[in-house]
């Protein structure tokens, strides 16, 4: 069996052209027109994708360059719009649809679990489903319980699924043509409260943007981050923080800020997972903190845990601890009690690093 | 809790919850009479590049080529080829046969579970023969007919209904859940109406393509009531797609009579007009009227004419299943009463009407179906049954989640060669 797409990297070179400021607006825009540019079976589809591009701009000028039957308006129905795809990915195309946000995506599950996720397996290859479903997931900007859901650990369960979700405009860009090229559905999650900029957990400062960050230089051509791989954010060995998403953004500052020399890890993929860079780095520093925005019973870090006390036990120096948000739905006004910020993930750092 | 008595509402009157209840019961008598079936032939026959709207009369009504003489009437007569009606004759009773011995193969335990489409050979038989042989089917779980007019081999389908180590999908797929691409057949899914807009996106796909390929799907009326349904029918009206979508009537969905899916007030053709696209409501056992209306739909669709609903009127003959008694629920003389008759012997007295067929041919074709049904049989099992040992190898199971096998399935495969090793410590030469 091939581990050809695992560990496939298509990396900077010339031909990606030169690197210049995009924020992860502009970085899946620019994915997109590369794909759609690259291979006539990529076509877009999804609410508000078309003429408009998108509610959060990220199709923007898409349809004009390619054409209405490449980039199109759906009706407003995600079991459709998911199920269409199935079908386009059976006839041969390479769809890409969006949800609008995570928190609609529920009316497409079963074309997502029972259709896309088993076509390969049910059918011993026949058919596959080389869809990349985009969707902008997480709160933080005052979308209440319809508009902030991260729902990642609904997919992660879901054999034969690939989740992923990046945190960087660059990585954005690298995995979401990774996700387009791969041959399996994937989810892919876009934290939509770092569109514009990251995140350190502190929302009543001003909002950052992306300018003047390495991770917002964007190549304008073609490159890939494999799926699969986890990305060292910053080295330390006071302890692992596993992150992904807005996350990864609010442990670095809160680490900074205490100054505590954490290694940082964005998992980038939680399917599938870098198990190796997880390993690696908790039975170095020995001690493990776990930090996601998703309620917190049977969510993704619950897995995590169980695969460092499994993997790492004998190497721990302290009980693996978990941050998330709280098992309630994702509440408006009091969107930032909910939210496992600095406070509660400094409670966390500070309670491992006693032991 | 609230009620009437309590006051509530004041003297407004009580609502009522009206609950479906089909007209017989197990013991009742039956009588038909209350269906409309109006004469063969008497149905108009609309331009297929028409207006949606102008087909929207056929939808109350019932497309009907064979008489009560076995003659063919009025314009909706497709005018096939003697030779082609007994192809077409062949494969329904192919398909008899084939489900009377897989139904038994099930009860001498050779399998887990079978499906038969007795009664309604015809809507999938008639249909496909109207399709281009390239035309992407996607079935829902009694179209077997469809792959016996495409060619497919009966030991193959024998293969999968034992999930034996012939079986192409490894023995992964519940019998009956067949998958051939070369045949342009989509792998069957339990889950009801999701094929309905995949096969929207296929031909949503093969249009924006520019290619010639029009899909066309099945699903049972009681599954009409699944949102994907309608997805579908939205998703086929807004892109014009050259899509058909046949609707099984056959008025049982399980246990639960074609009420419970809305049949009580509106044909399922009805549900075509509120979605502005071209309706047919076809009698499901006339062989004629069934090949007619699927080649109006797929010269419709061919020349961008856009989506056809079908509503295929028939009947159930047997339970849902290997795992059903309909005697439970229904009348058993519901289907001696059935006012349309069985398909295979309509097609059958039409061609002995019209001079081309007699009761001899049609006696020594089932003597040779069976045989030819019992020697595929007879094959597969060398391959294996169900249950005894002759399965893929296992470590088939962990293969095709993805295209490749990521560490935690490595590792799961790994543990099920232990654990064979501890159930089997002397060794196994099968599997």
């Amino acid at each position: 069996m091939s581990t050809q797409t695992l560990t496939a990297e298509a990396p900077v070179t010339e031909e990606s052209g030169e690197a210049r400021h995009m924020n992860m607006i502009e970085a899946i825009n620019s994915a997109l027109d590369v794909m759609l540019t690259r291979d006539s079976d990529v076509t877009l589809l999804g609410e508000d994708i078309g003429y408009f591009g998108g509610v959060f701009r990220c199709t923007a000028g898409l349809q004009e360059k390619h054409g209405k039957t490449r980039v199109f308006d759906t009706p407003i129905s995600e079991c459709g719009i998911i199920g269409v795809a199935v079908g386009m990915g059976a006839y041969g195309l390479r769809p890409v649809p969006e949800i609008q946000f995570a928190d609609y995506i529920y009316p497409g599950l079963d074309q997502l679990i029972s259709e896309a996720a088993r076509l390969r397996y049910r059918s011993a290859g026949e058919f596959i489903a080389p869809m990349t479903v985009r969707s902008p997931f997480g709160g933080g900007i005052f979308g209440g319980q319809t508009h902030s859901q991260s729902p990642e650990s609904i997919f992660t369960h879901v054999c034969g699924l690939k989740t992923v979700i990046p945190a960087t405009p660059y990585d954005a860009k690298g995995l979401l043509i990774s996700c387009i090229e791969d041959n399996d559905p994937v989810i892919f999650f876009e934290p939509k409260r770092i569109y514009n900029g990251p995140f350190d957990g502190y929302y009543d400062r001003p909002a950052k943007n992306w300018k003047g960050r390495d991770d917002a230089q964007v190549p304008d051509g073609y490159y890939k981050i494999p799926l699969g791989k986890a990305r060292t954010v910053t080295e330390g060995d006071a302890m692992t923080i596993i992150a992904y998403g807005t996350m990864v953004h609010v442990a670095e500052s809160v680490c900074r800020e205490k100054g505590v020399e954490a290694e940082i890890l964005d998992l980038r993929t939680l399917v599938p997972l870098d198990i190796e860079a997880i390993e690696g780095s908790v039975k170095r520093t020995g001690r493990c903190l776990i930090v996601h925005e998703a309620t917190r019973t049977s969510g993704f870090g619950a897995e995590l845990s169980a695969l460092v006390t499994e993997r790492c036990f004998y190497h721990l120096e302290a009980p693996v601890e978990r941050v998330t948000g709280f098992d309630t739905p994702y509440p408006h006004s009091l969107e930032w009690a909910y939210f496992p910020g600095p406070v509660r993930i400094g409670e966390a750092i500070d309670k491992i690093l006693s032991e | 809790m609230a009620t009437a008595k309590d006051g509530k509402g004041g003297n407004r009157p009580p609502l009522e919850l009206h609950v479906p209840e089909p007209h017989y019961r197990p013991g009742d008598a039956v009588d038909f009479s209350h269906l409309t079936i109006p004469e063969a032939g008497a149905q108009f026959r609309p331009d297929e590049v028409c207006e949606a709207k102008a087909t929207h009369p056929l939808c109350d009504d019932l497309i009907r080529v064979l008489g009560d003489d076995n003659k063919a009437h009025g314009p909706w007569d497709p005018r096939l080829s003697p030779d082609t009606l007994r192809q077409m004759l062949r494969e329904m009773a192919l398909v008899r046969a084939f489900d009377t011995r897989m139904y038994r193969a099930q009860r001498q335990g050779k399998t887990s579970f079978y499906m038969k489409c007795t009664g309604e050979e015809a809507t999938s038989i008639s249909a496909t023969h109207a399709l281009a042989s390239d035309d992407m089917i996607f079935p829902s779980y009694r179209q077997q007919g469809c792959l016996i007019v495409r060619g497919y081999s009966l030991e193959e389908m024998i293969n999968q209904i034992y999930s034996n180590k012939g079986d192409k999908l490894k023995g992964r797929q519940l019998p009956i859940m067949y998958c051939s691409k070369r045949l342009s057949f989509f792998t069957i899914s339990g889950n009801l109406a999701t094929q309905l807009p995949q096969a929207t996106g296929f031909a949503m796909a093969s249009a924006s393509k520019g290619d010639s390929r029009i899909a066309a799907t099945w699903v049972g009326e009681g599954s009409t009531a699944e949102g994907d349904f309608h997805s579908a029918l939205t998703f086929a009206t807004v892109y014009n797609a050259p899509v058909i979508f046949n609707v099984i009537n056959n008025q049982w969905a399980i246990s639960s009579f074609s009420g419970f899916a809305g049949g009580e007030r509106a044909t399922f053709a009805a549900r075509a007009v509120g979605y502005g696209i071209a309706g047919l409501r076809v009698d499901g056992n006339d062989a004629l009227a069934v090949y007619a209306a699927e080649r109006w739909a797929a010269d419709r669709a061919r020349s961008n004419g856009g989506p056809t609903l079908i509503e295929h009127f028939t009947y159930r003959a047997e339970g849902h299943s290997t795992s059903d008694d309909p005697t439970a629920y229904r009348s058993a003389e519901e289907q001696g009463e059935w006012p349309l008759g069985d398909p295979v012997n309509r097609l059958k007295n039409h061609l002995i009407a019209i001079g081309e067929w007699d009761e001899e041919r049609q006696a020594a074709q089932d003597a040779e179906l069976d045989v030819m049904v019992k020697e595929a049989q007879k094959n597969a099992e060398k391959n294996g049954i169900l249950g005894h040992g002759l399965h893929h190898p296992f470590h088939t199971m962990f293969e095709d989640v993805f295209e490749e096998l990521p560490w935690n399935l490595k590792e799961q495969a790994e543990q099920a060669i232990r654990e064979r090793a501890i159930k089997f410590p002397e060794g196994r030469s099968k599997s």
